[in-house]
C-alpha cells in the first residue's frame, strides 16, 4: 500500500451539506467549512445533487414533499463516514427529524436511522468527534456569540464554538444578556408574523449593542442574516460573520449585509 | 369568552403599540424565569422528578377509564357526588342546578382556569347568579370586564396605576383620599372587600390541581388562601375539574406537586396546599355541608390515542408562556383564546378545531424553550407541528405560503434545475445588491424588508463556485 | 347512555382497550394498593435533629417566624409573648387538640381564649400541627374538631404549635403517618400543607404576604 493510500484511509470521508442559505447566499461560509475540516484531517466532498433539507416544508405541515426531499439528500449523502452542514437547524433536521420521517417504512426506517446518526453541525463536530481544540486561527475582534435555537435545545451546542473561539488569538468573548434567547428569525415566521418576528429580533438587537462587542458571530446564516438585516437597518457598524468565517481565518470578504472596511 | 384565536395577528400587532402592556410584560420575562431557574438548581433532583411526573401521567392516560371509576368511588364513599358532563353545556347546566338547589344569590370562585373554558361566569350571571372571583389577579380582572391573560397569573398584563384606577372606580363605599400608590394597599384593601363575600357566599366553586383516585381527593394549590376560604365557607363546595387532573396515590400527588410550584413562581411550595375528601363529617366543626364533583371531558377522551395525547399531561403550570418570546412580545390577550401561550397553541386546536385556530400553533419560531422547561416534558413544537400538517392536508395553509412552499420544493427536488435557475438568479440579486451589499426593500420582500435589511448574496452559489475550483485543480494538476 | 357512560366508553374507544382488559385492572389496583413512592429529594434525608434545624431553616425563609421551646408548659407564655410583641389583644380561637390542653395556659391569666371554629372576627388563632415536612418547611394540619380548618385561614396571625418529633423528612414520611392514623385510602375532610403566610403576586409581579389568608404565621417547636 502507498503511503498516499494509507493516509486516504485514515482520513474521515466527510459529505458538506452546504445548507441552502449558504449555497444562495454565502459561500464563504462553504468554503470557511471545507478549510476547517480540512484542517482537522478530514476529505471534503461536496455532492451535486443537493438543495436543501427540507424544514421550510416540514415546519409548512407538509410532510410529503419533506420526505422526497430528504430521501434524496440520503441518497446523495449515506455513502460518507460523516455529514456535515454549517447549520444547527439544518443539522438537527438531519440528524433528530429525518428518522421520524420514515417510522414504519420497512425500506427506509433503518436507512434513515444510520443515515442521521453520521450527521453533524460543523462546530460541534470538530470539538466532540475530530478533537480540534484550536484552529489556529487570529483576529482582533470583540466577539458576543449568538446560540441559534436549534443548535442550543436539539443538539447541546453551547460551550463548543466559545471553547474554539477561546484560542482563537486577539478574540475577547463578550457574552450578551439572553445569548440563548430566540433572535426571531423561525424560518417563515419572520416573514407570516413580521411585526412579531421585529419586536424579538429588536431585544436581541439591543442586547448585542449592550454586550459592547464589535462582531457577531452565531452557527446559522437565517439567524445571522435577520440579526444583521436589523442591525443594519438600526445604523448599527457591529460586524457580523458567521462563526465558521473567523476560526477558519477567513474574514477578508465583506460581512453579512456590509460592505467591508 | 369569545374565540378570537385566528385575528391573533392582528390581536398581536394591536399587543405590540400597546405602551401599559408591553410594561407590564416586562414583568413575566423579568419575574418568572429566574425564580424557576433558582428553584430548580437548588433540587439536584429536578430532571429527575420531571421524567417521573411524566411517567405517572403517562400511565394514567393509559388507564384514564378505570381510574376515574375508582376515584368516583371513593368521592362517594366519603359522601360526596360526582356529575359527569360531555360537554362545557352539560357542565354550566350542572354546575347551575347545584347553585340553584342550594338557594345561591351569590358564589364564591377559587381560581379556575376550567371555569373560564366553559364560560361559567356569564351563564350564573344570565340566571340571576353573582359569581364572585376571590383570587386576586381574577378579582381585578372581573372588575375589568376582561378574561385572564396568563393561566396562573391573570392579571399579569396590568399595571399597578390601571389597578387602582379599578379599584377606585368600584369601592365606592370607601374613602376617596386614601393611599392606592403602592401595590401593598392595593392588597390590603382588596383582603377587606372580598372578606365579607366569602361569608355572604352560599356556594364555592374551585378548580382542582390534582384529583387523587386512591382517597376520592380533590387538590388546589394556591398561595392566597382565597381558594381555602371559599371552600370552607360555603354551604356547598363544587369542584370542576376536567377528566386528566386524576393522579393515582398521595405519593403520584407529590412527586409532581415538586414540580408544580417550582416551574409555575420557583417556589418550593405553594403557600396552601390543600387535600379536600368529601363534605363536612359529624365531628367537623366547620366545612361545607355538600360537596360536588364535575368531572369534564369536553374533547379529552377525543385527544387520547392521538398524537394530541402528551398535551393532557398539561399541569397547568404556565412555565411554557413564561419562557416564550412570543408571548413576552404580545402577551396572552392576543391569543384570543382561553389558553395563550405554548400550551394554548397546542390545546386551543383540539378543543375548538383547527380551522377557527390556525393561527396559533402557527405563530412559533420553534425556538424549543417551551418543551425545555415543561415539568411533564410535553413535545410542544412538535405538537403544533402537527396541527400545522392537519392545516395543510385540509388546504388550510394561507395561500401564499402554500404556493411559495410548493414552488421552492418544486425547485429543491430537482437539483440540476434548482442549480440551473440559482446560477443566474444570485449573480442578478447580488448585482442588484450594489455596494452596500444589502436591499432597504426588495420586491415580494416585503415582510422582511419592512423591518430590517436583506443581506445581498455573494454572487455565484456555493455549489457553483466549488465546482469551478475544483475544475482548476484539475487542470492545475492539484 | 348516561354522560358517565358516554366518558369512559369514549375513553377506551380512543385507548383501544380491548374487551378483557384484566391486564389493565392489575396495573390499576397494584398502583393504588403499593403507592410506589417515587423520588425523594436527598436534601431532607437527614439524622433527626438535622431535619428539625432543615425544617425551622425552611420554615423561615418562606416567612414563618419561629421558637422553639423544651416543654408544652412554655407554649402558652410563648404565645402571650407573641400578641404582645405584635400588638394584638390577649385573644386567641383555638380547637380542641388535647395536646394543647396542657401547654401552660394557667399562667396567662389575661388571656381570653375562644374554643371552635374561627367566625372571623379572631386577630389570632392557635393551631396544633399533625406534623411539619422539613424539605420544604411545610406544616400538615387535619381538620377536625381538635384544629379547626377556619382557625388555618381567617384569623390575621396562625399560631401552629409542632412536636419536634412530629417533623419529618418529606410528605411521603406524612402520608405513611396519615395511612396509620386514618387507614389506607382514607383521609380528613381536609388536610392542609402550610408554607408560610399568605401571599399574592398578581400586582406587577411584587410578592406581598398577608393576602387572604392569614399575614402572618409563627410555629412554636417543641422538642
Amino acid at each position: 500500500m502507498t503511503s498516499s493510500g494509507t493516509k486516504a484511509a485514515q482520513q474521515p470521508r466527510v459529505g458538506l451539506f452546504a445548507t441552502c442559505l449558504v449555497d444562495l447566499f454565502r459561500p464563504s461560509v462553504g468554503f470557511a467549512s471545507v478549510k476547517l475540516l480540512q484542517d482537522a484531517g478530514c476529505e471534503v466532498h461536496v455532492p451535486v445533487a443537493q438543495t436543501c433539507c427540507g424544514q421550510p416544508a416540514y415546519n409548512t405541515g407538509d410532510r410529503a414533499d419533506t420526505r422526497e426531499i430528504a430521501e434524496q439528500v440520503i441518497e446523495a449523502f449515506e455513502e460518507f463516514d460523516f455529514i456535515v452542514a454549517p447549520s444547527g437547524s439544518c443539522a438537527s433536521m438531519l440528524r433528530k427529524h429525518y428518522p421520524g420521517l420514515f417510522e414504519g417504512d420497512a425500506a427506509w426506517e433503518d436507512r434513515a436511522k444510520a443515515f442521521s446518526a453520521k450527521c453533524h453541525e460543523l462546530i460541534s463536530f470538530l470539538t466532540d468527534v475530530m478533537m480540534v481544540r484550536d484552529t489556529g486561527a487570529a483576529l482582533e475582534a470583540r466577539i458576543t456569540y449568538h446560540d441559534s435555537c436549534s443548535g442550543l435545545r436539539e443538539l447541546g451546542i453551547k460551550e463548543q464554538p466559545r471553547k474554539l473561539l477561546g484560542n482563537v488569538s486577539g478574540v475577547e468573548v463578550r457574552e450578551m444578556t439572553d445569548s440563548d434567547v430566540c433572535c426571531g428569525f423561525g424560518g417563515t415566521f419572520c416573514v407570516k408574523y413580521s411585526d412579531i418576528s421585529n419586536a424579538i429580533v429588536t431585544k436581541k438587537v439591543g442586547n448585542i449593542d449592550t454586550s459592547g462587542a464589535d462582531m457577531l458571530l452565531a452557527g446559522d446564516l437565517g439567524c445571522l442574516m435577520n440579526m444583521a438585516g436589523k442591525l443594519k437597518r438600526q445604523g448599527s457598524d457591529v460586524e457580523v460573520r458567521h462563526v465558521a468565517e473567523v476560526l477558519a481565518g477567513m474574514t477578508s470578504q465583506p460581512p453579512i449585509a456590509g460592505s467591508g472596511k | 369568552m369569545e374565540l378570537t384565536a385566528n385575528k391573533f395577528k392582528a390581536n398581536a400587532s394591536k399587543a405590540l403599540v400597546d405602551a401599559q402592556l408591553q410594561k407590564a410584560l416586562g414583568n413575566v420575562e423579568k419575574g418568572f424565569i429566574g425564580k424557576r431557574q433558582k428553584a430548580a438548581d437548588a433540587l439536584p433532583e429536578f430532571d429527575a422528578l420531571r421524567d417521573n411526573a411524566r411517567d405517572i401521567k403517562n400511565h394514567v392516560l393509559e388507564h384514564l377509564d378505570l381510574y376515574l371509576e375508582e376515584y368516583e368511588r371513593k368521592v362517594t364513599a366519603a359522601g360526596g357526588h360526582v356529575h359527569w358532563a360531555e360537554t362545557a353545556e352539560d357542565a354550566r347546566r350542572i354546575v347551575l342546578e347545584i347553585c340553584k338547589k342550594a338557594n345561591a344569590r351569590t358564589v364564591t370562585k377559587g381560581k379556575s382556569m376550567i371555569t373560564e373554558e366553559i364560560a361559567l361566569n356569564d351563564h350564573l350571571e344570565a340566571n340571576g347568579i353573582e359569581p364572585v372571583e376571590t383570587d386576586l389577579g381574577e378579582y381585578i380582572i372581573q372588575l375589568r370586564g376582561e378574561h385572564p391573560s396568563h393561566i396562573i397569573a391573570p392579571a399579569v398584563h396590568l399595571n399597578k396605576e390601571q389597578v387602582e384606577g379599578d379599584f377606585r372606580r368600584v369601592h365606592t363605599h370607601l374613602p376617596e383620599g386614601r393611599d392606592l400608590s403602592e401595590p401593598v394597599s392595593l392588597l390590603s384593601e382588596a383582603r377587606e372587600v372580598l372578606r365579607q363575600r366569602y361569608f355572604a357566599a352560599d356556594v364555592g366553586i374551585t378548580g382542582a390541581n390534582f384529583l387523587i383516585a386512591e382517597t376520592g381527593t380533590s387538590v388546589i394549590v394556591t398561595n392566597e388562601g382565597n381558594g381555602d376560604l371559599t371552600q370552607t365557607l360555603g354551604k356547598v363546595h363544587v369542584v370542576v375539574a376536567s377528566i386528566e387532573k386524576i393522579v393515582p396515590t398521595l405519593e403520584d400527588t407529590s412527586q409532581i406537586l415538586r414540580v408544580l410550584a417550582r416551574s409555575a413562581t420557583g417556589q418550593d411550595m405553594s403557600v396552601y396546599t390543600t387535600f379536600s375528601t368529601g363534605p363536612k363529617r359529624e365531628e367537623d366543626p366547620d366545612g361545607p355541608d355538600e360537596y360536588h364533583v364535575v368531572l369534564l371531558d369536553n374533547g379529552r377522551s377525543a385527544m387520547l390515542g392521538t398524537e394530541y395525547q402528551d398535551m393532557l399531561r398539561c399541569i397547568r403550570c404556565g412555565a411554557c408562556m413564561n419562557h416564550c418570546p412570543v408571548y413576552h412580545a404580545v402577551g396572552g390577550h392576543a391569543y384570543g383564546s382561553v389558553y395563550p401561550g405554548p400550551m394554548g397553541a397546542v390545546l386551543t386546536p383540539s378543543l375548538n378545531g383547527i380551522d377557527e385556530t390556525g393561527q396559533l400553533p402557527n405563530a412559533s419560531t420553534f425556538c424549543g424553550r417551551c418543551e425545555a422547561v415543561c415539568p411533564m416534558r410535553i413535545p410542544l413544537p412538535k405538537m403544533m407541528r402537527h396541527w400545522r400538517e392537519r392545516e395543510f392536508e385540509r388546504n388550510l395553509t394561507p395561500a401564499v405560503a402554500r404556493y411559495g412552499l410548493k414552488a421552492w420544493a418544486f425547485f429543491a427536488k430537482r437539483p440540476k434545475l434548482y442549480r440551473f435557475g440559482a446560477s443566474f438568479a444570485m449573480p442578478l440579486l447580488s448585482l442588484f445588491g450594489g455596494t452596500s451589499r444589502r436591499f432597504h426593500s426588495l420586491p415580494f420582500a416585503g415582510g422582511w424588508t419592512r423591518h430590517r435589511d436583506l443581506p445581498a448574496p455573494e454572487g455565484r452559489t456555493f455549489l457553483q463556485a466549488w465546482a469551478q475550483r475544483e475544475a482548476q485543480k484539475q487542470e492545475t494538476g492539484q | 347512555m348516561s354522560a358517565r357512560e358516554n366518558v369512559l366508553s369514549k375513553i377506551r374507544a380512543s385507548m383501544r382497550v380491548p374487551s378483557s382488559d384484566d391486564k389493565r385492572r392489575e396495573a390499576v389496583a397494584a398502583r393504588l394498593e403499593n403507592s410506589p413512592a417515587g423520588i425523594i429529594p436527598g436534601r431532607a434525608q437527614l439524622p433527626k435533629a438535622g431535619q428539625v434545624d432543615l425544617f425551622c431553616s425552611m420554615a423561615e425563609q418562606f416567612g414563618a417566624t419561629l421558637a422553639r421551646v423544651s416543654d408544652y408548659k412554655a407554649v402558652a407564655a410563648e404565645v402571650t409573648t407573641y400578641l404582645r410583641s405584635h400588638n394584638l389583644p390577649a385573644e386567641i380561637r383555638m380547637g380542641a387538640d388535647k395536646r394543647l390542653k396542657k401547654a401552660g395556659w394557667e399562667t396567662e391569666k389575661n388571656l381570653e381564649i375562644r374554643h371552635g371554629a374561627s367566625d372571623g372576627g379572631d386577630l389570632a388563632g392557635v393551631s396544633h400541627a399533625m406534623a411539619g415536612i422539613a424539605e420544604t418547611g411545610t406544616l400538615a394540619l387535619a381538620s377536625g374538631q381538635d384544629n379547626p380548618t377556619t382557625i388555618n385561614f381567617l384569623p390575621e396571625h396562625h399560631i401552629v404549635v409542632l412536636k419536634a418529633g412530629d417533623i419529618k423528612g418529606d410528605m411521603e414520611s406524612v402520608w405513611a403517618m396519615l395511612r396509620k392514623a386514618q387507614g389506607k385510602g382514607e383521609m380528613p375532610r381536609a388536610f392542609n400543607l402550610i408554607t408560610g403566610p399568605s401571599r399574592s403576586g398578581d400586582i406587577e409581579q411584587t410578592i406581598l404576604l398577608g393576602a387572604h389568608g392569614p399575614r402572618a404565621l409563627h410555629v412554636i417547636v417543641v422538642d
